[in-house]
């Protein structure tokens, strides 16, 4: 059995436009493990979980390469030919949760099982009927499965990121990459999603990798954080360990956006352009 | 109040304004071009020898609806060849379609298809029609198939057109699952341009009708050859006949369409 299911080795993506997305991470994750990945936007958080899922490829350096369980997904900036096989074992959970708008949320959670059905059947969406009650079963789970017949866009964002979830349990994944699945919902979705996600990773020993703009959800639901910047590694370590304080230290003024306000901070208000200030005295 | 002159307003940036002044000046230019070739000189005819235009259109005025069953007959043939011309449009269309648009398939299959789609879309279904009537002989199936490849061309466009905007973030979801592209295509595209691809479909099927009206003045069937011989023969009232089933059939399939349009979408 191999220890890491993620395993990152001197990563680098530079964009068409010259700018530096990822700077030489190396970086393991090990199986059944939960961790958060921290940084504002920009950071590299989305760019890192996009490339781990095999779905843009990395700066073609020497020694640069991701495996998911001791498969290489990429290698050389080389994704490999069976990126399909390894894609089943990955579920990724995106911010606009990527689902089908107008199809139903069953059939949504049923593409999950795309990868492991014979290709004819997933063309002409002859889903055997255990693949169908597994897809209930997920959907029961999330707490959604009164929608199943409903359309995906009729569902609240909250509902839509679950069904996304379900998606991802019906594929059968045994990794979970999360691309700031709670940016777009409210408080209370937020949690329900993280708790989800929290009792996935508990029960079913799924390793999951979550994408966050703020540090309490870190706090509360993972162990482990990682925090990036300018497409760096920043920090790797118990997430108890990283506090408002150090969090100022490494981020600087920057560090505001990623702390909760009713944390017990007061954030300043930001002060007056010049210009505007005249033009209100005046 | 006053205001502090200390506040800067953006200018409106050179290229958008010289843009604005590139395109009214290209129109101009286009119609001052175009004024002479195409006879717009003259128009001030139109007021002159408007006597002519009435006595021409009052032989009109009294429709003789004596071979109305064969009217109707062959407009029902005309709809019959859009109806085919259009199901094999879309049929082939929707592949065609799809290895046309930039974000299904690579560049160097994307410019053939497209240029090909553009000869089958340049060329009028009258000359596809004469073409076909030489090749399968007189009768609606060469009107058929002038609907078929004319259209292919327009839908395979229309199509793409609607492919290339669709929001490609339920694309990477299901390409996540470790779907085929082909599955890419089915689950993550298809949903989402269903709708704008009826819409479409339907709209062509209205202008079929019409365009298939005049397909018999060459002999490729329908209605066009009955219509074309009475102008010809100047029988004012059979012709006068004629175009009124014309229009009353054009104006049913147009509620027709459009009411299953608002259903659908």
């Amino acid at each position: 059995m191999p220890l890491s299911a993620i395993r990152i080795e001197r990563l680098s993506k530079t964009f068409s436009s010259g700018k530096r997305g990822l700077d030489d991470i190396s970086l393991t994750v090990g199986k059944g493990e939960m961790v958060a990945l921290i940084g504002a936007s920009g950071s590299g958080k989305s760019t890192l979980i996009r490339h781990i899922a095999g779905l843009v490829t990395a700066d073609r350096a020497n020694g640069s390469t991701i495996s998911v369980h001791d498969r290489a997904v990429q290698d050389q900036g080389r994704i490999a030919t069976n990126v399909r096989d390894i894609r089943r074992e990955i579920g990724v959970i995106f911010q606009q949760f990527n689902l089908v708008g107008r199809m139903s949320v069953l059939t949504n959670v049923l593409t999950g099982v795309l990868g492991r059905i014979p290709a004819w059947r997933g063309s002409v969406g002859a889903f055997p009927l255990t693949e169908q009650r597994a897809a209930m079963a997920a959907l029961t789970r999330v707490g959604i499965a009164e929608t199943a017949r409903q359309r995906a866009s009729t569902l609240s964002g909250g509902q839509q990121q679950r069904a996304a979830i379900a998606r991802a349990l019906v594929q059968g994944a045994r990794i979970l990459l999360a691309d700031e699945p709670i940016a777009s919902l409210d408080p209370a979705s937020a949690r329900r999603v993280m708790e989800t996600l929290e009792t996935i990773n508990s029960q079913d020993g799924i390793t999951v990798v979550v994408a966050l703009h703020q540090v309490e959800y870190a706090r509360r639901f993972c162990q482990r954080t990682i925090a990036m910047q300018a497409g760096r590694v920043v920090f790797d370590g118990p997430s108890s360990q990283l506090s408002n304080e150090r969090l100022r230290q490494i981020y600087g003024s920057a560090s505001e956006e990623l702390i909760l306000p009713d944390a017990g901070e007061v954030r300043r208000p930001a002060p007056i352009p010049e210009g505007l200030a005249a033009a209100v005295a005046a | 109040m006053t205001t502090a002159t200390s506040i800067h307003v953006p200018p409106v940036p050179a290229a958008q304004r010289y843009g604005q002044l590139a395109f009214w000046s290209i129109l101009a230019v286009l119609l001052a071009w175009s004024f002479y070739p195409a006879e717009i000189y003259k128009a001030p005819l139109l007021v002159t020898d408007a006597g002519n235009m009435a006595r021409y259109a009052s032989g009109f005025l009294s429709p003789n609806f004596a071979d109305w069953k064969i009217y109707a007959a062959e407009m029902l043939v005309t709809v019959n060849i859009a109806i085919w011309g259009t199901f094999l449009a879309i049929l082939f269309g929707i592949p065609f379609s799809l290895l046309a648009s930039n974000n299904v398939a690579p560049a160097w299959v994307v410019q053939p298809v497209r240029r090909l789609m553009d000869c089958c879309r340049a060329i009028n279904e009258l000359v596809f029609a004469v073409l076909f009537v030489v090749a399968v002989g007189l009768g609606p199936f060469a009107g058929v198939m002038a609907v078929f490849i004319h259209n292919l061309g327009i839908i395979s466009k229309l199509f793409s057109e609607a492919v290339e905007a669709s929001d490609p973030r339920p694309v990477e979801g299901i390409r996540a699952t470790g779907a085929t592209r082909l599955q890419e295509v089915i689950y993550g595209i298809v949903p989402q341009v269903m709708p704008l691809w009826l819409s479409y479909g339907l709209y062509r099927f209205e202008s079929n009708v019409r365009g298939a009206t005049v397909l018999g003045i060459v002999g490729a069937g329908g209605i066009g050859q009955l219509l074309f011989e009475n102008i010809r023969g100047f029988y004012y009232a059979e012709t006068a006949a004629i175009m009124i089933v014309v229009v009353i059939t054009v104006a049913i399939i147009d509620i027709i369409s459009q009411r299953l349009r608002k259903v659908l979408v």
